[in-house]
């Protein structure tokens, strides 16, 4: 599937996130509307279509949304029994908590760290693999297949190479001088966490690159090829702004995996325990809300984490997509 | 495997419910146990389907501790709460303050018109999930008391006795480190070096008489000097070798002692059935030591672990069956059996006397130490701790403990911040009541 991809459309993942109607550019609207009234006879038809995908959206998305919103100004027990109205002061308490200052500062690292580190290695290998003729296939499948390992799977291997006790990571290292110690040490469980996560999505922005690199037209490399001696030059000045639709879309998916979707390896990693361990925002959220029953207060910081993601999403698309050219 | 096995024996929980007892009434327990433990729970809801016909019980593992609790909560919300739920110790304050959401298991029980006995239970078992009065709101079911498990090889090399006091530790530690091995390793300094600390030290842990008596200004009194003073030696015992701290981490702290390496692991009366198989020497066990020069000191400690609750809003016969349940599980064969499967503690005296009589402790010394720690005279503050949110203040506990260790901070400073960050918490606690 992910070979016959052209360009992936930012849309399908922005409507996912309920932004759909704001990003599609003029064009495109015009364009659906003409083939609206070229397919649709009866106006009620194509909302009836949109009806299941709106369903999951309100049920799953907006529902829980708006009740994180309003139990954000409350202090409740959690069986449900008092409430206290408090106003904004669970946020306050969060955002001045020490604390939760130095999650978010970790969160904004980390995202940054393995935004990059998985982009730039999915995309290294991508322009590697794509000039392997011999064995290309078991080259690409190895690649690949590290993606279908589940979060937490992964989570448990990185435990085991990082393991304090028999991990073979931190034997190694030992010999070098370093003696890392995961779980007690804040920064090697940064490192062994960062490891990890960026391992676990390179094959996801190999995908996407290969399948970028393969639709660069073959007259166009040629005619580079003409012009220009320096692969590396080459790869500069044609291809890469040839993958930037793809590049951009890998940019949204991969901050949205680092903030949310590491949860998985996170949780695996400090063994439930974070102590003085680094942790992301969204594990803070499940932290005080699924284990410490503190509801106003993790819906606080939910809410929190949406309007960071809003802004995030606004500038990506505002700033970075302009300069952007699909084809 | 285990996961499937856990599968298989709640769908033949579930079959033998579909088939048995048509007419009995059929109740639910909740609970947040995996592996052996799990295992056992089904063999006692089993015993308990076989013991008469009118009731039938049906356990449902509901993942880890703290998702047992979510979940739990989340269904009273929704009015599809289990009749049972197990919670664990650091969750008593949240249940027990929603006013409503149980009925207290001495009441249940009474009401069922039988004859609830709190003397009937062992002295460590009794406060901590009963209410100020002593009424009994939680059924302790598995119970646990922090001991010392030792290496006698260790102490055999370095010719030296097993220490009973931290003075005598200081004696015996240099010695074994000189032997070769770690003298000490512990599993989890929140409940072994803080709350057990106040009971073994007989130290008052917050006023409010430990939280028991009311959430409004409930403070905590971690800046003990006391407490200051053992993480203190444990700080200066970790920098001289006589220590080793792996982290906030439970195995990470007891697979050393498992190989063989560490003279001393501060662990669970309830690790005892784990560590018959893992560890790699022979091994037995004493009382957790206290400070011989803090007056009052060398009371008992409190029961960890979880209790039952039985969730309130259930129609009376399914109550009755609960209160059966709950009378057929502290009898004292099944007490003994779960005692013997899981290495828990035994919570009756019945229970205890009958393993006893058996000649269980002579085959197996060490399953009755955490029983005779739970049975050692109390103090006015050896009894527990209600204070509301404590996860979350364990998880602070724990982020400062490393820190200590780490060298990021230092031991005043630690509990200061422990305890302004806790206390806070207990606020915004209390405001929830509210």
């Amino acid at each position: 599937m992910a070979y016959t991809t052209s360009q992936p459309q930012p849309g399908g993942f922005l409507s996912r996130l309920g932004f759909g109607g704001k990003a599609r550019s003029r064009k495109t609207a015009v364009a659906a509307e003409e083939m609206k009234r070229v397919q649709f006879t009866s106006p009620v038809l194509p909302y009836l279509f949109l009806f299941p995908q709106l369903a999951v959206i309100f049920i799953f998305f907006y529902w829980p949304s708006v009740q994180a919103v309003s139990s954000s100004f409350y202090l409740e027990d959690p069986f449900g029994f008092g409430s206290t109205f408090v106003g904004l002061s669970n946020y306050t308490d969060v955002i001045f908590s020490s604390e939760y200052q130095s999650i978010a500062l970790f969160t904004a690292v980390f995202t940054v760290l393995v935004t990059f580190l998985s982009l730039s290695l999915g995309l290294l290998l991508a322009v590697k693999a794509d000039r392997v003729i011999r064995g290309a296939s078991t080259y690409k499948t190895l690649l690949i297949a590290i993606y279908a390992i589940a979060a937490p799977v992964s989570g448990l291997i990185g435990m085991m190479i990082f393991d304090q006790h028999v991990g073979p990571f931190v034997k190694m290292m030992s010999y070098f001088g370093w003696h890392m110690q995961v779980g007690l040490n804040y920064y090697d469980t940064a490192f062994a966490m960062t490891v990890v996560a960026v391992w676990k999505q390179i094959p996801y922005n190999f995908i996407f690159f290969l399948s970028g690199l393969q639709n660069v037209p073959v007259s166009v490399r040629e005619a580079a090829m003409i012009d220009c001696r320096s692969g590396m030059r080459r790869f500069w000045t044609v291809i890469l702004p040839l993958l930037a639709p793809t590049a951009f879309f890998l940019l949204t998916i991969n901050v949205t995996y680092a903030l949310f979707d590491t949860f998985g390896i996170i949780d695996v990693m400090v063994k439930d325990k974070p102590a003085n361990n680094p942790v992301t925002l969204v594990y803070k959220v499940y932290a005080d809300g699924f284990r410490g029953n503190d509801i106003g207060g993790s819906s606080a910081q939910s809410v929190i984490l949406m309007i960071v993601v809003f802004v995030l999403t606004i500038f990506q698309f505002r700033f970075i997509e302009r300069r952007v050219h699909y084809n | 495997m285990t996961m499937i096995k856990k599968f298989s024996m709640a769908a033949m929980a579930v079959a033998m419910s579909a088939t048995s007892s048509l007419a009995a009434t059929n109740i639910t327990w909740w609970h947040g146990m995996g592996g052996r433990n799990g295992e056992v729970i089904n063999e006692v809801s089993q015993k308990f389907n076989a013991s008469q016909t009118a009731c039938n019980l049906t356990p449902i593992s509901k993942g880890t501790y703290e998702e047992a609790l979510a979940t739990g909560i989340a269904a009273f919300r929704s009015g599809e709460q289990p009749n049972i739920l197990q919670v664990f110790d650091a969750g008593a304050a949240t249940i027990i303050n929603a006013k409503g959401a149980t009925v207290a298991a001495e009441d249940l029980i009474n009401n069922a018109g039988y004859k609830f006995d709190r003397n009937a239970f062992i002295e460590g078992v009794r406060y901590f999930y009963a209410d100020s009065k002593g009424k009994f709101i939680g059924m302790p079911f598995n119970s646990s008391a922090p001991i010392m498990y030792v290496n006698p090889q260790a102490f055999e090399k370095a010719g030296v006795a097993v220490p009973k006091t931290w003075e005598e530790f200081e004696t015996v530690a240099p010695k074994l480190k000189e032997a070769g091995f770690i003298p000490m390793t512990a599993s989890q300094l929140t409940w072994q070096f803080t709350e057990n600390f106040f009971s073994r030290q007989n130290i008052q842990f917050a006023n409010n008489n430990n939280g028991y008596d009311s959430v409004v200004d409930t403070k905590m009194n971690l800046t003990d000097k006391n407490l200051v003073m053992m993480f203190e030696k444990l700080k200066a015992w970790s920098d001289a070798g006589l220590y080793k701290f792996y982290g906030a981490s439970w195995n990470d702290n007891q697979k050393p002692f498992e190989e063989g390496k560490v003279a001393m692991w501060i662990g669970s009366s309830g690790s005892f059935g784990g560590l018959q198989k893992t560890a790699s020497m022979p091994f037995s066990a004493d009382f957790l030591p206290y400070w011989s020069s803090i007056k009052g000191a060398g009371t008992n400690t409190f029961i960890g672990g979880a209790a039952l609750f039985a969730m309130a809003g259930k129609p009376e016969a399914e109550n009755k069956c609960t209160a059966d349940f709950f009378q057929f599980l502290t009898s004292p064969e099944i007490q003994k059996f779960y005692h013997q499967a899981t290495g828990y503690v035994a919570i009756t005296k019945a229970a205890y006397e009958l393993a006893k009589k058996e000649g269980y402790y002579e085959k197996t010394p060490v399953a009755e130490v955490g029983i005779k720690q739970l049975m050692l005279p109390s103090g006015e503050w050896s009894k527990g701790y209600r204070l509301g949110f404590y996860p979350q203040i364990r998880s602070i506990m724990e982020r400062e403990y490393n820190k200590i260790f780490s060298g990021e901070t230092t031991v005043q400073k630690a509990f200061e911040t422990i305890e302004k960050e806790g206390n806070d918490l207990l606020t915004r606690f209390a405001k929830t009541a509210g």
